[in-house]
Order: structure tokens, then sequence, then C-alpha cells
């Protein structure tokens, strides 16, 4: 047999060995060749014939702007007519994708980062469902689709996607997402923290068909409706998500009908590609240099832990490499672990809210960006590992993106946005759920999500809980609204939190006091989900400091409603007045970390969190006093902290600086700076230790050896590249055995022996 | 020539030196670690962050857990301007955080006009005629 011979039977045999493959396919799982890939597809044939034929750029822009409008429209519709509090707020979006499945355009508000998911699921649906005979993929079906292991941030949310077509040819799709809330997982409002595995998470989409002649079909529906506790939210939501796609389709047919589908192709891959080119270019222009940081994760929502988000940050020539080694391996039943692409879309979300945001709303802004990761660590977590907060990790992952990048790009002569300190980055709000006023089952959360403070930029003060870092335009509601609906009042609501500013020249926009009170239902509870009560969660920059830490504060034992009502003069609109005052009289006053589980609340018990400060920037002593004051007379900060931090002599009453005694003030600082600061080497030896604390669980690597990490213990030091399954015990076990040693310590004294000491 | 790398350092592309914006002092070798040329101190978080409830009645109180973060000043050993703050686990090495290919660096900026302050990007401009209307 010849050598042409032996090649056409190699391949033969290839063949029959796919097919062999693919009709033997058990369980079309999430597909690593799919998943692991945040690039945009290579240009295809008929892309290429597109391309070809259309150059006018002016067109290409037009068609851009037309999609582009179509997108706001569909989140317009969706914003008015959607259910889910989310959609209300703008945790929304819609996008176009071209017909490989590439986010090309998403809508200017919501949050991008879903549709930047969602490429991923249109993939498998390319790849699985249009040859297979039982699924198909024609013109009016539509694609329902949740499960973050085949592509989204967390269960939470659920797409609805639309494949175009022209004259039986598919062009494009479109798609929307909203943040549903509730989705029938183990805690209501559909990121529980109690999830141990994840089947305690809800429905698990896999992309299915459930439109067909664009109507949603009914048995498929009610399946969904009875796996959620709010049925009405699911069906009406479905419906909204589709008509906002179906008028994205109507609006892209209007441009086949006077451009061309040819027309719509090139313009989707052109836009692409340019993006794709002009971010290499924009890379280019930044310093070649490695950035290393680090943020701290203080919890795993169950118990408090030391857990480390390490980056290292590389810039060469027009490459950008993220690398995560270092970081904590995964939490294999804890769900605060994400899936590598919610890791990558949330990078991808720093660079369009914050370094390029005049950039196209696609996945191209990301395309040339590469990722460093291990399989098995908190930002690529296994397939049998929880998710539902995976918020948690993805928050931190962008803080270190954002932190790394403006150190790179303080040099760069081109920039797009102001240099910035880090964001605030948590979901300082309340999930609720339970029997409503009205009689229904609900499980959501408030929108003070959307009120994370900004970091303070390079020339002026961070703005005050104005947007959460996954959207740069969404709202946090109307209060009044959601009484409607729930039987909770926030009894203290939109005020900001005084002397909890993260400190700089420039300081981080603040964030608001949160105190909410359960009134009308015996089954209404609440969770929250939040690190940072023991450590900080961001950095500052240059200088400027982070924000502080943030506790869970709750008074039990009393009813303020009837303290309002009967006592008034008792009652107390903040939490040092209320924690430090304790007003009322038999009331238990307690406070926790951020990670409170589910559970039923009573009547007139107040539960108080804040939103955090975004990172302070530069040197504080350089703050301008004008500033500090202005600061005191709004409240933010009191004027004995801001005497002490800021080092400004001004006259109690009038407010007046005195700006020889700051001079001199701050002048005397930098000398005590001098005297109590060390040079490096002597304070390498003084602090810095070879190993972690003895005393606190850690996780992740330590002083820059990247190929190892530690698993909760100095005893527990494993290989970075293949950690291993990394279980926690039930806080609730761990509390048991230690009444048990404390009880076998008192009975031993007391000369008891156990009763159930058999083995 | 001189490029500004962040707020209060500067590389001196012809001496290879880190530099103090401030005062001008010579921080130390542009191929190294700009912290060793620093003062360090070791702050407590309680003053940068008040514990805003009474840290006798509560084991949480906004102020950071010293056994939980560490914070970490750096100093202009000469002008004393901070230069940076790193929030890192207690005990943890400091971070060598701007690692800087001196070489390319002045490949780059060989085309390029000397900056005495840095570019901010585009200033955007709030059309006040627009906002909330309901």
């Amino acid at each position: 047999m010849n050598k042409d011979a032996n090649i056409e039977l190699d391949v033969q045999d290839q063949k029959l060995i796919k097919k062999f493959l693919k009709d033997t396919t058990l369980f079309l799982g999430p597909d690593p060749e799919i998943m692991r890939d945040h690039r945009i597809m290579p240009r295809t044939e008929t892309e290429e014939r597109c391309m070809d034929e259309y150059t006018d750029l002016n067109q290409i822009a037009s068609i851009r702007d037309r999609l582009q409008s179509a997108c706001e429209e569909g989140f317009e519709m969706v914003e008015q007519m959607g259910a889910a509090p989310g959609a209300k707020w703008g945790d929304i979006i819609t996008g176009i994708y071209s017909a490989s499945g590439d986010l090309t355009i998403g809508s200017a508000g919501g949050v991008l980062i879903f549709s930047a998911l969602v490429h991923h699921p249109i993939k498998f649906i390319i790849k699985n469902w249009i040859d297979e005979e039982t699924v198909g993929v024609n013109e009016g079906d539509g694609f329902i689709h949740n499960d973050s292991r085949y592509g989204n941030v967390h269960n939470t949310d659920q797409s609805m996607i639309l494949p175009v077509f022209h004259e039986g040819k598919l062009i494009c799709w479109a798609a929307s997402t909203v943040h549903e809330g509730e989705c029938g997982a183990i805690e209501p409002g559909g990121m529980p923290t109690m999830a141990e595995t994840s089947f305690d998470e809800g429905l698990k989409m896999s992309p299915f068909k459930v439109v067909e002649n664009y109507k949603i079909k009914r048995d498929l529906l009610t399946f969904l409706q009875n796996s959620v506790r709010e049925p009405k939210l699911q069906y009406e939501d479905m419906k909204v998500k589709l008509f906002a796609c179906m008028r994205l389709e109507q609006r892209i047919k209007e441009v086949f009908a006077s451009e061309g589908p040819d027309a719509l192709t090139a313009c989707l891959r052109y836009t692409n590609e340019s993006v794709v080119e002009e971010v290499r270019r924009r890379i280019s222009g930044w310093p070649d240099m490695t950035v290393r940081t680090h943020t701290i994760m203080d919890s795993t929502l169950r118990e408090n832990a030391l857990i480390k988000m390490n980056l290292t940050l590389v810039k060469k020539g027009d490459r950008l490499i993220f690398d995560f080694s270092g970081s904590s391996p995964e939490f294999t039943n804890r769900a605060i672990n994400t899936q590598l692409p919610g890791m990558k879309g949330m990078v991808g979300q720093a660079f369009m809210n914050h370094i390029w945001p005049d950039l196209p709303r696609g996945q191209a802004g990301l395309s040339p960006v590469e990722f460093k990761t291990t399989l098995g660590s908190i930002v690529d977590c296994t397939y049998a590992a929880p998710n539902s907060q995976s918020l948690m990790s993805i928050f931190h992952s962008f803080t270190v993106a954002q932190h790394a990048t403006a150190k790179i790009l303080y040099s760069a002569p081109e920039k797009f946005t102001r240099v910035l300190a880090p964001w605030h980055n948590m979901i300082n709000t309340f999930i609720w759920g339970g029997v409503n006023q009205h009689g229904e089952t609900l499980g959501n959360l408030c929108a003070d999500l959307n009120g994370m403070g900004g970091g303070a930029r390079m020339d002026r003060d961070g703005e005050h809980a104005l947007s959460p870092i996954f959207a740069t335009m969404a709202d946090i509601g109307e209060q009044e609204m959601n009484e409607e609906d729930v039987p909770f009042l926030q009894l203290v609501s939109k005020k900001m939190t005084m002397d909890t500013q993260a400190p700089g020249k420039y300081r981080g926009g603040m964030g608001y006091t949160q105190i909410a009170s359960t009134k009308d239902s015996d089954a209404w509870g609440f969770m929250t989900s939040c690190q940072g009560s023991k450590a900080p969660t961001i950095q500052g920059l240059f200088g400027g400091y982070a924000a502080g830490a943030m506790p869970l504060c709750r008074v039990s034992g009393t009813d303020v409603y009837d303290v309002m009502l009967n006592d008034p003069q008792r009652m107390r609109h903040s939490i040092p007045e209320i924690m430090n005052e304790q007003p009322f009289e038999n009331a238990i006053y307690t406070t926790q970390h951020l990670g409170l589980g589910f559970e039923i609340s009573k009547r007139g018990e107040l539960y108080m969190i804040s939103q955090g400060s975004g990172g302070g920037y530069g040197d504080l002593l350089e703050r301008d006093p004008a500033l500090v004051i202005m600061d005191i007379e709004e409240s933010l900060i009191s004027p004995d902290w801001a005497k002490k931090l800021y080092k400004v002599v001004f006259d109690e009453k009038t407010l007046a600086v005195d700006e020889a005694a700051t001079k001199k003030m701050r002048d005397e600082y930098r000398e005590q700076r001098k005297k109590q600061g060390v040079p490096y080497a002597e304070f390498v030896k003084k602090h810095v230790r070879d190993i972690p604390p003895d005393d606190v669980p850690f996780y992740g690597s330590w002083n820059g050896n990247n190929e190892q990490v530690y698993c909760g213990s100095n005893d527990d030091l494993r290989d970075a590249n293949n950690p291993g399954a990394n279980y926690m015990i039930n806080p609730k076990d761990v509390r048991i055995g230690e009444l048990e040693k404390e009880l076998e310590v008192v009975r031993k004294k007391a000369g008891i022996v156990a009763t159930n000491n058999r083995t | 020539m001189k490029v500004l790398m962040t707020e209060y350092l500067r590389i001196d592309l012809d001496s290879e030196n880190w530099e103090c914006r401030v005062c001008d002092h010579t921080v130390g070798p542009a191929r190294g670690n700009y912290k060793e040329g620093l003062l360090v101190y070791k702050r407590d978080p309680e003053d940068i962050h008040p514990s805003v409830i009474d840290p006798e009645k509560y084991n949480f109180t906004f102020c950071p857990d010293k056994d939980w973060v560490s914070i970490y000043e750096f100093y202009c050993p000469s002008c004393a301007t901070q230069v940076e703050v790193e929030y890192t686990f207690p005990g943890h090495m400091p971070l060598y955080d701007m690692e800087v290919d001196v070489d390319a660096l002045k490949e780059q900026w060989s085309t390029r006009e000397e900056l005495t302050e840095p570019t901010t990007g585009p200033n955007v401009l709030v059309d006040r005629t627009h906002g909330h209307n309901h």
C-alpha cells in the first residue's frame, strides 16, 4: 500500500472513530474545548466571502449602530417588563452573536459578563444540537440555559437564546439574560451559601430547546415552574426574554431587508476582528513589566478562613497574561468557587468598565488576553464543586485585575479612562425569601448590591454607592415599590455609614447603611453572602488605603415596630447608635461575619449591614483640607476622626481650616513616619515568616512560591498544579466537637462515665 | 529621560534608577524592587479603620482583625511620602509588585516625548439637561 493510501485510510479511521464516539457518548456534559476557550472563533469561509464583498466601513458602522440600538431596545423591554427584581434594576443584558457564536454587541446598559459568557452555550448548541435529529435548530426555536458549567456566572442567571435565519440559513444569534434570583436551590434567592454539592444549587439547565415556532413549550415550562419557588416569575421572565429576543430578530431582519444578510455577517466579523487588533495595539503601548498583587478572601461564607486570590500579570509586547497561580485550591464542598469562564468574564468586565469602555461591548475585547490557571483552584473549579456563590471568587479576580492593570496603565501616554483604585467588590445586601404579606412564596434579593462604592481616581474622589463592579449602569431600585411585594421594611437605607471611608489623597466612594426588619410574615427570612468582615476585600492604590471591614450586626429578642409605636424616642437610626447605646430593653445585640446562612426572622428584629467603600488613592497627607471639611459637612467622617486621620487642624464650630497649623501637623507626622519606618531588609527580618500563621487556616501560596499551596494548615502543603479535593467540615460538627471536648473535661472532673463511649 | 511610573515614582532611563517624584530622592535600581529602597512600617488597622462599634462588646467592629490582615506602609526615606500601602496576610513577604523590563521601556520611550505630568484620559462631560425624570 502506498503512502497516499495509508493517509486516506487514516482519515477514514479518524472519521469512523469520531462518529463512533459521537454515537456512543452517553452524556453531553460541559465540553472543555468550548468551555476553556474565550477567544473569538476562526474566520469562516462565509465570513471571508462577506468581508470581501462588503468593505465600506461607513456601511459596517451604520449596521453596527442599528444592532446596538436593537440591543438597547431589547434591554429596555426586559427592564420594563421583567418580573425579577434584577430585571428592574438593570441586572440584565441583551446581545447579538455571530453565526459561530461570538458575542459581538451587547447592550450598553446591564451586565456585560452575562452576555460575554453566553457564547459558550451557543457554541454547545451549534456543536451538538444542529445536527442532532431529536433536537435540531430551526427558525422560531428558543433555547434556555442557566448551568454555569456550560457557561454562566452562576445558576441564578437564566438566558434565552434565539437563532436568527434568513431564507433557511443561520446568520446569527440573539440572546437575553436576566439575574432571575430564585432557581430552586437549597436556599431561596438563587445564590445558596449552604450548597455543598452542585446538586444543592437548584435548576441545572444545560442548553435545551424550550421554544418552538416562537412559543414556549408548556410541558417543559411546567417542569421548570415545578422546580422553583416562584413559578409565576419563571413563566413571566421566560416570556419577557423571548419577546426581547424576537424584537432583536425583527431589527436584524430589517437589516437583512435593507443591507442584506451578508452585510450583517461582514459587520459582525469585521467588528470582532478590528476590536482584537485594536486591543493588541493598545496593549503594545503599555510598558513591558510584571505586576504582582493579591487580595484576602476571609470567609467561605460558612466559616472564616484566610484564602488567597493571587495574580501575576505579565505584559510583554502585545501579550497580556493573567496568571492566577498561587491562588487557593477550590473548596470542594463550599459554594465560593468559580468555573473558569466566570473568572475570565469578570476580568473582561474590568476592562470594559474601567479601562476601555469605548470599545464595542463584545467578547473580542478579551480575546487576545491570555490566562493561566490550575484546574481545581478557586478560579477554575472542577465539575463537581459547587459555585453558586462564585461571586466571591470572581469579584476578587476582578479586583486583582483592576489593581494590577492600574499599575501598568499609569505610565502609558494613551489612556481611555482615569487610572483608579479598586472598586468595592462585595454584594453587601440582603438576600431574602419565604411567604410574603400576600401569601406568595418568593425568593430573591435587594437591589442594594448595586450600590458599591467607586474607587478613587487619579484626580478626584471616588463616587458613593455608584454601581456594581459587574455593571456600570444599574439601579438600586425604589424601596417603596419593593415593600409592596416583600414583608419587611428597610428602616434605615441610603444613609452613608460614617467613618468607613478608604482614606487617601483622594478617598474612595462610600457605601450606605441598610437596616432591615420583617413585619408582616411569620415565614420570612434573610441571608447575607459577603466576605470582608475580618479583612478588607480590596487594595488601595499608590499609597491609598482599602476600606475597613464590614460586619453583620443584629438585634434580636425585641420588636422595634412596637418600640416605634409605643416609645418612639428609643429608636435610633445608625448602626453605632443602636449597637453602642443598646437602646432596646432586654434585646440581644450581636455581630458576626457576613456569611449568614438563610434563617427565618421574627417581626421587629434588626439585621444591619453597610455597603463598603471603594479604595483610596495616594498619600492621605496630600488630601486637600477643604475636601476633608466637605466630608465632615456631609457626615461622611466625624470631626475627631478626620483630624486624627488626615492631620487637619480646624475650628470645630466654624470648620475653618488653620492652614499653618495643618502644615505643621503634617510635617511633624512626616517626621514621625521616618522614625517609625524601618529599612526594608530590617522589616523583612522582623515581620516576615517562612510559613503562614499557625492559628488561622490559610489557603494558597506563601511568599511567592506559586508551585505549592497550603490547604488549611501548615502540615498540608500541596502541589499547586494538582491540589486535589479540599473538603471542609460542617461548622456545626466543628462546634459539636468543641462542645464534646468541653463535656469530656467536665465529666472527668465530676467522675461521670460517658454512656455512649462504645466504638 | 524620565518615565512617570506611579503617583510618586518615576524611572530615570539614563541612570536606570527609581526616583521619588516628590523630592527627587534616588530610591534604588530600576531593574530591582523599589520597595527595597523605602522605609516600611506595619500599621495597626485600628489607626486607619476605626472600630465604629464598641470592641469591648463585639467581635466584629468594622475594624479589620489584625490576626487576619497586616497593613504595610512604604515611605520615601527622604520626604516620607507614603508611596505604597499593601494589605497582606500576617507574616507574608511584601510583594515585588512592579518588575519593569527596563530595556523594553527604553526602547518604547525612544520614540516618545517625555511627560512631566501623567495623561489622564478623556474628560467625560455630563449633560445636565438629561437626567432622572421620574
